[in-house]
């Protein structure tokens, strides 16, 4: 009964949150990437109170599984939704575990190496010191939020606007992924002991987590679109689709599409625990995916597809960012595949069966 | 936004606490069987073992008790299904007619069909083959020819079968048969019959497969008597009845496990000293793996829903069958086998095996092509 409920409150939660991304257009996504502020779209997004999917009801959220709250990015994947919304869920996320307020406005998280950042003792605050490059969407953000270790501790450090100086930079997809260097001063109330749980790898891991749903949604779409090119294009008097070249490509599309849902259900349901495994596994799937799906993608929609004016590429780019972003596939590769091999011969399907699998079930 | 449906199935307690058993099981059984014949998997076939998985009741897991079932849940057969696969347990014997007969019976079987033929299915003591191939009809199956003419009290078969795995050590066939009209009728005029293959008039032959092995056979009916008995469903209705069967074909996890004791045999040798390319290699080899089940595991519950997850299950056996059939490859490229090396020696044995078999992968079941024509309507472009 209660997961008849929870399943209705995600229903309705996704059908809101398809009709908002829906109504943002192609001018929103192109301002994007043109470096403006998407004013209006994300005034409508906090409106709906989507940043704060991921914190708890205690913490100002709705109460949902994280899991649901991660299909909003799904959703927002599929529609290309030009706002930092993944990394502002995150964000709070990370303050509302460490204690803190969660932020007002765009927020994002650094993913960066360890030791990329450094904390020390300044009186009774603190100075921070570090650089990194390709973090999202820096530039707008209110927040800055950072798991920084000092003397074998984690620390999740909010950074105000302003704190930072932020180099401007594109990703892949054309937005923000900017250079944030600090070395500045910051309040003891600004360093939190971050909960045992958040290391630099299962920091980068719940990003990834993250993304996988944003590529699971783009990938559908771009699916969709191509189905939908295939049945109206029309060459040697009827359209491509009937081309069985054609249909078999279409075909190994939608197994890849459907590959990368899978995933993404497979990453949200590790989020909580911060599986590591079970992430790693899934955005090494997704990247693969998205590998292969995109090519086909554009094979099918010929020399329209190449260009700036067909929204293809909204989609297309963003799956060639998020593969590379917060762990490529050869990165985490190496992760699953030295735990697995680690597991041995006889171990190896036992180890199989428990990624992902619910610890005690 | 989606065009299939893969649901996210909940957690089993039950059926994890299944899995050690099935695991313990496994580990006594299968002690001294080396794993190039453990590569075999689904296609090693062990009345004894087939008889001792019934005894504990594994196979029939979620057919209704009347019937000799278990009323088991389809996530708790999954799990004996996916253990036994990835161990390379001999399940063949009691695979076909556990996975699709069984099931097909269940569904559209008469009710002294059910209680002649199921419980002994689910004691492991009955095994059934699949009469679908002919000669003239493999992809396209509404191409039949074998021919049930109606006579008093029955039929009077006449034809002949293809690549019918096992036929020669199974007791029933389900034939799918043309009851009326001509191959033109395409799937009209098509019927399904539960036949008992010790009636006089059929005669099997074993075909040697490339590796050497006899599982599959040419059975020719002549003249063949069958009782109207026999009758799977309705007179006519064989075209709908035989794609339940695929589906149910289809959809099961050994569809992508073909493989999974070579990559296991392959672990074994890097263990010591796994270079960086062999451990991305096997990480992302895992990763598939753990998709693969998610989107499996999909399928089961849809089955377990009621519904008809053809398009998925084709999704899944098409995107299995392409990582069965490159793990030979990359083994190849990541142990340099050297003849008379002991430490590559059962690797060695396990990839010739895999190697040779792997060709089947993609056209069992389905071809690759089919599969992918399937997905294909189901987009909607067909
Ligand atoms: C190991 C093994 C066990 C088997 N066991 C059984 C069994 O127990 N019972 C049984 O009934 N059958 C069995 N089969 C047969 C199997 O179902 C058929 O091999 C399969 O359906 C393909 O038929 P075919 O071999 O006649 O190939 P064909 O249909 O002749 O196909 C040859 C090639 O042409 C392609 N092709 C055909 N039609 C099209 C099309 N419309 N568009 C594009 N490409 C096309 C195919 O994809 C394939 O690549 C078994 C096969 C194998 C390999």
């Amino acid at each position: 009964m209660a997961d008849q409920e929870s399943d209705e409150t995600g229903a309705l939660l996704n059908e809101s949150a398809g009709r908002l991304f829906g109504s943002f257009d192609e001018k929103d996504i192109r301002a994007v990437e043109q470096g403006q502020w998407p004013d209006t779209a994300w005034a409508k997004v906090e409106e709906a109170g989507f940043p704060l999917a991921l914190v708890s009801e205690a913490g100002g959220g709705f109460g949902i599984a994280s899991a649901e709250a991660i299909a909003l990015l799904r959703i927002a994947g599929y529609h290309a939704a030009p706002v930092p919304l993944a990394e502002t869920m995150f964000a709070n996320r990370l303050l509302s575990e460490a204690g803190f307020d969660v932020a007002e406005g765009p927020a994002t998280v650094v993913v960066a190496e360890s030791g990329a950042f450094a904390l020390a003792k300044h009186g009774s605050d603190w100075r921070i010191s570090g650089r990194a490059a390709g973090v999202p969407w820096a530039r707008h953000a209110e927040t800055i939020v950072l798991l920084v270790e000092h003397e074998g501790k984690s620390f999740v450090v909010r950074l105000k606007r302003g704190v930072a100086s932020i180099a401007p930079a594109m990703s892949f997809a054309n937005l923000p992924a900017d250079d944030v260097a600090v070395d500045a001063e910051v309040a003891a109330d600004d360093v939190r002991p971050a909960p045992a749980s958040w290391t630099p790898q299962t920091l980068k891991a719940a990003f990834a987590a993250l993304r996988v749903s944003e590529m699971a949604g783009a990938l559908a779409r771009v699916m969709e679109i191509t189905v939908g090119y295939a049945n109206e294009r029309v060459q040697f008097g009827k359209p491509i689709g009937k081309q069985q070249a054609i249909q078999q490509q279409l075909a190994v599309l939608a197994g890849q599409a459907a590959a990368c849902g899978g995933a993404a259900d497979v990453a949200s349901a590790a989020f909580d625990r911060l599986d590591v495994i079970a992430i790693a596994a899934a955005k090494v799937r997704a990247g693969e995916a998205a590998s292969i799906a995109a090519p086909i993608a554009h094979q099918v929609h010929g020399a329209i597809g190449f260009t700036e004016e067909h929204r293809l590429h909204f989609f297309t780019r963003r799956l060639w960012g998020w593969r590379d972003e917060c762990g490529s596939e050869r990165y985490w590769s190496k992760v699953v595949g030295q735990a697995a091999i680690a597991a041995g011969a006889e171990g190896l399907w036992p180890f199989v069966v428990s990624v992902g699998a619910v610890q005690g079930a | 936004m989606s065009f299939f449906t893969f649901p996210n199935p909940p957690v089993s307690p039950e059926a994890e606490q299944l899995r050690g058993d099935v695991r313990a099981f496994l580990a006594e059984e299968l002690k001294t069987m080396p794993p190039h014949r453990r590569a075999a998997s689904w296609s090693g076939f062990d009345a004894d073992f087939s008889r001792k998985m019934g005894q504990r009741g594994w196979i029939g897991m979620t057919w209704p008790k009347q019937y000799g079932g278990h009323e088991r849940t389809s996530l708790e057969r999954y799990v004996v299904l996916e253990e036994m696969l990835a161990a390379g347990a001999p399940v063949a014997a009691h695979w076909i007619a556990d996975r699709q007969s069984g099931p097909l019976l269940l569904r559209f079987g008469t009710e002294e069909q059910r209680r002649s033929v199921l419980p002994r299915i689910a004691a492991g003591e009955l095994f059934c083959c699949i009469g679908m191939s002919e000669p003239d009809s493999g992809s396209d199956l509404a191409a039949v020819r074998t021919r049930a003419e109606p006579v008093e009290g029955g039929f009077r078969v006449n034809g002949t079968k293809l690549w019918t795995t096992f036929g020669h050590r199974a007791h029933y066939m389900l034939l799918f048969c043309r009851t009326s009209g001509g191959p033109s009728d395409r799937h009209g005029g098509t019927s399904q019959l539960l036949v008992d293959l010790k009636t006089p008039g059929i005669t099997i032959r074993p075909i040697v497969d490339l590796t050497g092995a006899k599982h599959f056979n040419e059975v020719v009916f002549e003249d063949v008597f069958v009782p109207s008995s026999a009758l799977i469903g309705e007179m006519g209705n064989g075209w709908h009845q035989v794609t339940s069967e695929l589906a149910y074909e289809r959809s099961g996890p050994e569809r992508f496990l073909s493989s999974f004791v070579l990559l296991a045999e392959l672990v074994r040798v890097l263990r010591e000293h796994p270079s960086e390319q062999a451990t991305i290699a096997v990480g992302r080899l895992v990763s598939h793996f753990v998709v693969l089940r998610q989107l499996s595991r999909g399928v089961a519950w849809l089955l377990q829903n009621g519904r008809n997850p053809a398009q998925e299950a084709a999704v899944v056996k098409d995107l299995g069958a392409l990582v069965e059939q490159e793990i030979p490859d990359i083994v190849r490229s990541l142990v340099e086998i050297e003849p008379g090396s002991e430490r590559t020696a059962e690797l060695a044995r396990t990839l010739h095996y895999t190697v040779l078999a792997a060709p089947s992968f993609s056209l069992r079941g389905g071809t690759r092509e089919i599969l992918r024509g399937i997905i294909a309507r189901g987009l909607g472009l067909r």
